[in-house]
C-alpha cells in the first residue's frame, strides 16, 4: 500500500535563502511523524507548502500514491490535509456548531442554516474520538484547551485524514498537553496521521512514532524515538553539541531586593489582573513565576517595570517604593526589563542594530553630549556588545527587523544586562527561540544571578522556569497560589498547580523538606 | 583608513541608507542609490507618458487634424505633445539658446529674462520645502499632519501682521522677527491637534482638517476686517508690509529669487541634524515608529507628540510668512496654492527624508512654473498640467503599481508607507 503522503523533492527558495532543499518525506497511515527544527529550519515553508499557501519550486506532491498539486488551503482541505494551527482560526463570539460550520455552512430550506445537523455531526465526532465539547458553548467561554479541540473538530468535520499540529503545545498546561497527546493517539488509532510540528524535544520523544529532524531547510536525518535521547536530538537540530542542562552552582541569597507587597493592577476593562500578590525576590537569586499565559503575569511585570498603573499596593526596589514611578526612573534606578514582546516593546525594528543597543541609554553621557547624539560612542558600543553576545549581524547599521528572531532577542539581552542593574525583569526571555541561543541566553541570566543580580524570571514554559529558578512562584488567576523552593517540588504538582489546583500536601521529587505555601 | 573608519565617520548617513531601503556596504552604494530613485524616476515617467496621452486627447487641434487624415492628426498629436512638453521645459529650467544670445549681443534685462525661469523655479520651489518638511517631520514622529494648509494660513498672518504694524525697526531685527511670527503662529495652530491627540486620543487627522477650516474663515475675518487695507473698498486683502520686514531678493525684476530659498534650505539642514543626530530626534522617531518601544524605553510620548506637532506646523508657518515676506508683501486670500495638501504627497515623495524632500520640492517647482509657461505657449490648459502632477503623484503614492508595470521586486521595507501608516492611529 501507497503511504497516505509521500513529499518528493521539495524546494523552495527566498530570495537569499534555500528556505527547502529537496526535501523528501513519507507519511504511513495511523502514524505520529515528529517534523523537529529550530526557528528557521524551514518547517513552517514545508508545511506551507503541502497546505496551499506556497508554491514549490520543485518536487511534487503525492497523497495516497497520486501526484496532486496544491493552489489553495482548499486544495490542501480537498485532498483530506487539514492543519492545526499555532493561533487558533476561531470566532470567539461564535459557538463552536457556528465556528465549525464557518466555511461549509450547511442550510435547509429556504437557505437557513442548519445548525442542529451540524451540532449532531460534531456530537458524533466527539464521541468517535474522545473529544469531549458542548456544540452549543461560545468559544470565548471555553479554557485554551478545549478551543484546540474545537480546531480538530473542524478538520475532522471536514474530513481530514491528514492531520498538521503546529507547535500545539505551546499555549497549553502540561495537563492539557498529556490530554492533547491522548487524543492524537485515538486519531491515528482510528485510522488518521499526524505530522506534529516542534521544536520541543521531551514531546518529541513521549509521543512520535518516527522522528524527522530539519536543519538549515534540508532533512539531516530520522530518528527512532525509542533510542533517540534528547542530546542526540539536540545535537542533530543545532548540528553541535547542546549542554541542555543550565549549569548553576546553589547560592545563599543575598540581601532584599525587590519586595512586592499586595500588589493589585486592573487591565483597561477594570477587570482585575493582578490579585494582591507579594512576594520577594533576593540578590544573586533566580524567582521564577510559572503560569499558563494570561493569568496576569504581564500584569505583573508591566506594574513592576513602570509600563502600567498598579490600583494599590507596594514595590520595594532596594527599600524604595518605586511603585507607579515612570518607567525611566525604575530604570535609573538599576533595573532591567526583558520584555515579553520583544518585537512590539523591546525594539525598534527599522532601526539598526547601533540604535537599539542604546534605546535605554542614548540620552546619557558618553552616548549624548547635551542634545547632540554621539554616534562615535553608540557605535563603539555596539561593536562592542555585538561581539560580547555573539549578535549575528552583517554590520552595525542593520536594521534590527533584517535580523533572526534569536539574535534579535541577543540585541535586548546585550543592551539589558551590559548595564550595571542590580534586578533583572526578564519575561519569557526565550519564547519561540531555537536551542541554540536558549541555551545562551539561559547562561547568560545565571551568570547576571552568578554576579548578585536579583532576576525575575516570568516564563510559560514550565521546563525554563524549573531549569532556571531558585524559587518558584506559581500564578493563577490573577493570585500567586503557591511559592516552592525548585528543588522542593515535582514537575506534575506545578503542572496542578498552574491549573489552579493546590494539592494539600505539596508532592516532593524526593527528600522531605516541607515548603512554604501561599494562598 | 579602512572601510571601519570610512563607515565610522558618519553613521546618521549610514542611517539614512537604511531608512531608504538600500544597503549600507560601500560596494553596493550604487545600487542602492539607483534603488531609492528608481520608483519616483519611473513614476514621473509614467506620469509624462500618460500625460501625452491627456494633451492629444484633449485638443481640438489635433481633432481637426485628424479630420482631415489620421497620419496628419498623430503627426499634429506628436507636435503638440513636442511642443508643451519643450515649453515645459524651457519655461521652468531656461532656453540655452536665448542665455547664449543674452550674453552675446544682449542687455542686462535681456539676460536676466533668460535666466530667469530657473531661478523662478527655485521661487516656486521654497514653500514647497516648508511644507513639505513639515508633514516629514509629522510623518517621522507617527504623525499626519493635514492641517500644514491651515498652519500656512495662520503663520502667514501672523507675519503680515508683525510686517505691517511694527515700523521703524531695522531690517534686520523686523525680518527675522516677522518671520518667527509666522513660525510661531503655526506652531500654536499644529499644537492644538498635537495637544488633544496626547491628551484625550483624538486622531490628529480629523483634527487638523477641522483646524484648516477654522483658519481659512479666521483669516478672511482678519483680511476683511482688522487687519483689512483702507480703502479697498472691502476687499480682503492686508496693508503692504513695511520694506524693513521684507526678506530680500537678490536681482532686479523679472528676477525674484530670493533669501527665503537658502533659509529654506537652512532648515532643512536643521531638520537633518535634528532628526538624526540629537537626542530628540530619536525620542522623535522611536515614537514615530515603535510607540510601545518608546515607552518602554522611558520616552515621554505626550511631550514628544505635542512638541512634533508644534514643530511641524511652525514650518508650515514659515511657509506662509516665506511667501508674504519675499514674494507678495501683503496678504490675500489665495494665498496658497494648496501647498499644504501638495506637501503630504512630496513628503512622500521624499521618503520623509530633508533631503528627499528639497529634491520633491525642486520637482514640484519646476513643473509649477513650467506649467505657466506651457499654458503661455501652447493652448494646453493649467488644469491638464495640474492633472499631471496628480498622475505623477498616483504612481509615486503607489510604488506597487509602478512596480507591477515594471515588475520590480518589492523592497525589503516600504519606509515611507510605513511611516505613514503609523500616523493612522499609531501612536495613542
Amino acid at each position: 500500500m501507497a503511504p497516505i503522503l509521500q513529499l518528493k523533492g521539495i524546494t523552495k527558495q527566498f530570495p537569499g535563502v534555500l528556505a527547502n532543499d529537496h526535501i523528501d518525506l513519507t507519511l504511513n497511515q495511523g502514524e505520529i511523524l515528529a517534523l523537529l527544527g529550530e526557528n528557521g529550519a524551514g518547517k513552517t515553508t514545508l508545511m506551507n507548502i503541502l497546505y496551499g499557501l506556497y508554491q514549490p519550486d520543485e518536487g511534487e506532491i503525492l497523497v495516497n500514491g497520486e501526484n496532486i498539486t496544491i493552489h489553495s488551503p482548499t486544495d490542501a482541505i480537498n485532498a483530506g490535509i487539514g492543519m492545526v494551527h499555532q493561533h487558533f482560526m476561531l470566532i470567539p463570539v461564535f459557538t463552536v456548531t457556528e465556528n465549525v460550520m464557518l466555511g461549509s455552512e450547511p442550510v435547509k430550506a429556504g437557505d437557513f442554516l442548519d445548525r442542529p445537523k451540524t451540532a449532531a455531526k460534531i456530537m458524533e465526532i466527539s464521541k468517535q474520538y474522545k473529544l469531549e465539547v458542548d456544540p452549543g458553548d461560545y468559544v470565548k467561554d471555553l479554557p485554551v484547551g478545549v478551543q484546540q479541540r474545537v480546531e480538530i473538530i473542524k478538520l475532522l468535520y471536514r474530513e481530514a485524514n491528514i492531520l498538521i499540529f503546529d507547535e500545539p503545545t505551546a499555549v497549553l498546561t502540561p495537563q492539557e498537553a498529556d490530554e492533547l497527546f491522548v487524543i492524537m493517539r485515538s486519531l491515528v488509532k482510528q485510522g488518521k496521521s499526524i505530522i506534529f510540528i516542534t521544536h520541543k524535544l521531551r514531546e518529541v520523544l513521549e509521543i512520535a512514532d518516527r522522528i524527522m529532524v530539519i536543519r538549515r531547510g534540508a532533512v539531516v536525518g530520522e530518528a527512532d524515538p525509542s533510542q533517540a535521547d534528547r542530546n542526540k536530538l539536540a545535537e542533530m537540530m543545532v548540528g553541535r553539541e547542546v549542554n541542555l542542562v543550565v549549569e548553576k552552582e546553589i547560592k545563599a541569597p543575598g540581601e532584599n531586593v525587590l519586595s512586592v507587597e499586595e500588589l493589585v493592577v486592573a487591565d483597561e476593562f477594570k477587570q482585575v489582573m493582578v490579585d494582591h500578590v507579594s512576594f520577594d525576590v533576593h540578590a544573586g537569586q533566580i524567582l521564577g513565576i510559572a503560569g499558563v499565559q494570561g493569568n496576569g503575569q504581564t500584569e505583573l511585570v508591566k506594574a513592576i517595570t513602570g509600563l502600567t498603573k498598579a490600583a494599590s499596593g507596594k514595590i520595594n526596589f532596594k527599600g524604595q517604593n518605586i511603585v507607579n514611578n515612570p518607567p525611566r526612573k525604575i530604570t535609573e534606578l538599576g533595573t532591567a526589563h526583558v520584555p515579553e514582546d520583544r518585537q512590539a516593546d523591546g525594539l525598534v525594528l527599522p532601526f539598526p542594530v547601533a540604535e537599539n543597543l542604546v534605546l535605554c541609554t542614548y540620552y546619557k553621557d558618553p552616548y549624548a553630549r547635551g542634545v547632540v547624539l554621539q554616534y562615535e560612542k553608540i557605535l563603539e558600543n555596539s561593536e562592542k556588545l555585538v561581539q560580547d553576545f555573539d549578535i549575528r549581524t552583517p554590520s552595525s547599521f542593520t536594521s534590527v527587523g533584517s535580523l533572526s528572531g534569536g539574535n534579535q532577542q541577543k540585541v535586548i539581552i546585550a543592551r539589558e544586562l551590559s548595564r550595571p542593574i542590580e534586578l533583572l525583569v526578564a519575561s519569557q526571555p526565550t519564547r519561540g527561540l531555537d536551542v541554540g541561543s536558549i541555551e545562551y541566553i539561559h547562561k547568560r541570566i545565571v551568570q547576571k544571578r552568578d554576579e548578585g543580580c536579583a532576576v525575575l524570571l516570568v516564563s510559560p514554559e514550565l521546563d525554563e522556569v524549573i531549569e532556571l529558578s531558585d524559587r518558584i512562584a506559581v500564578m493563577y488567576r490573577g493570585k500567586i497560589i503557591a511559592i516552592v523552593e525548585a528543588g522542593d517540588v515535582s514537575k506534575e504538582t506545578l503542572g496542578l498547580l498552574m491549573a489552579g489546583i493546590v494539592p494539600e500536601k505539596i508532592e516532593k521529587p524526593q527528600g522531605e523538606r516541607v515548603v512554604e505555601t501561599t494562598f | 583608513m579602512d572601510k571601519k573608519d570610512l563607515e565610522k565617520q558618519d553613521l546618521g548617513k549610514a542611517i539614512l541608507e537604511d531608512l531608504t531601503g538600500s544597503e549600507p556596504q560601500v560596494k553596493k552604494k550604487k545600487r542602492g542609490v539607483w534603488k531609492t530613485l528608481q520608483i519616483p524616476a519611473l513614476a514621473i515617467l509614467t506620469g509624462l507618458l500618460l500625460g501625452a496621452i491627456l494633451i492629444m486627447a484633449t485638443s481640438f487641434t489635433v481633432y481637426d487634424a485628424f479630420k482631415v487624415s489620421f497620419w496628419k492628426g498623430l503627426g499634429t498629436a506628436f507636435t503638440e505633445v513636442g511642443e508643451a512638453y519643450l515649453a515645459l521645459i524651457t519655461g521652468s529650467l531656461g532656453n540655452p539658446v536665448e542665455i547664449v544670445s543674452a550674453l552675446l549681443y544682449g542687455d542686462t534685462l535681456d539676460f536676466r529674462n533668460a535666466i530667469n525661469p530657473i531661478l523662478e523655479s527655485l521661487v516656486q520651489s521654497t514653500p514647497y520645502i516648508f511644507a513639505g518638511l513639515a508633514c516629514a517631520l509629522g510623518f517621522r514622529a507617527g504623525l499626519f499632519n493635514i492641517g500644514v494648509e491651515g498652519q500656512l494660513f495662520i503663520g502667514a498672518a501672523a507675519a503680515t501682521f508683525v510686517g505691517y504694524s511694527l515700523t521703524g525697526l531695522p531690517p534686520y531685527i523686523h525680518m527675522p522677527l516677522a518671520f518667527l511670527a509666522g513660525a510661531l503662529g503655526g506652531a500654536l495652530w499644529g499644537m492644538v491637534p498635537g495637544l488633544l491627540k496626547a491628551t484625550t486620543g483624538g486622531h490628529e487627522v480629523i483634527n487638523c482638517i477641522m483646524m484648516n477650516y477654522i483658519a481659512y474663515r479666521f483669516t478672511t475675518y482678519l483680511l476683511t476686517g482688522p487687519m483689512s487695507r483702507p480703502g479697498t473698498g472691502g476687499m480682503p486683502v492686508s496693508p503692504l508690509i513695511e520694506k524693513s520686514a521684507w526678506i530680500p531678493q537678490f536681482f532686479k525684476t523679472p528676477i525674484r529669487f530670493h533669501l527665503g530659498f537658502f533659509i529654506a534650505l537652512g532648515f532643512a539642514a536643521l531638520v537633518w541634524w535634528v532628526l538624526f543626530k540629537t537626542t530628540w530626534g530619536l525620542n522623535l522617531r522611536t515614537v514615530g515608529t515603535n510607540p510601545r518601544a518608546a515607552r518602554y524605553a522611558g520616552m515621554n510620548i505626550i511631550a514628544t507628540t505635542i512638541i512634533g506637532m508644534a514643530a511641524s506646523g511652525a514650518l508650515a508657518g514659515m511657509a506662509g510668512a516665506n511667501e508674504i515676506l519675499a514674494v507678495n508683501r501683503s496678504m490675500a486670500i489665495g494665498l496658497s496654492a494648496g501647498y499644504g495638501f501638495d506637501s503630504i504627497a512630496l513628503a512622500l515623495l521624499g521618503n520623509s527624508h530633508p533631503v528627499g524632500v528639497i529634491f520633491a520640492a525642486l520637482l514640484f517647482g519646476v513643473l509649477k512654473n513650467g506649467a505657466t509657461k506651457m499654458m503661455v505657449v501652447s493652448t494646453i490648459p493649467i488644469d491638464i498640467v495640474t492633472i499631471l502632477q496628480a498622475v505623477i503623484l498616483i504612481f509615486v503614492a503607489a510604488p506597487a503599481i509602478i512596480r507591477s508595470i515594471y515588475k520590480l521586486k518589492q523592497p525589503k521595507m516600504e519606509t515611507a508607507a510605513a511611516i505613514t501608516l503609523s500616523g493612522w492611529g499609531g501612536v495613542k
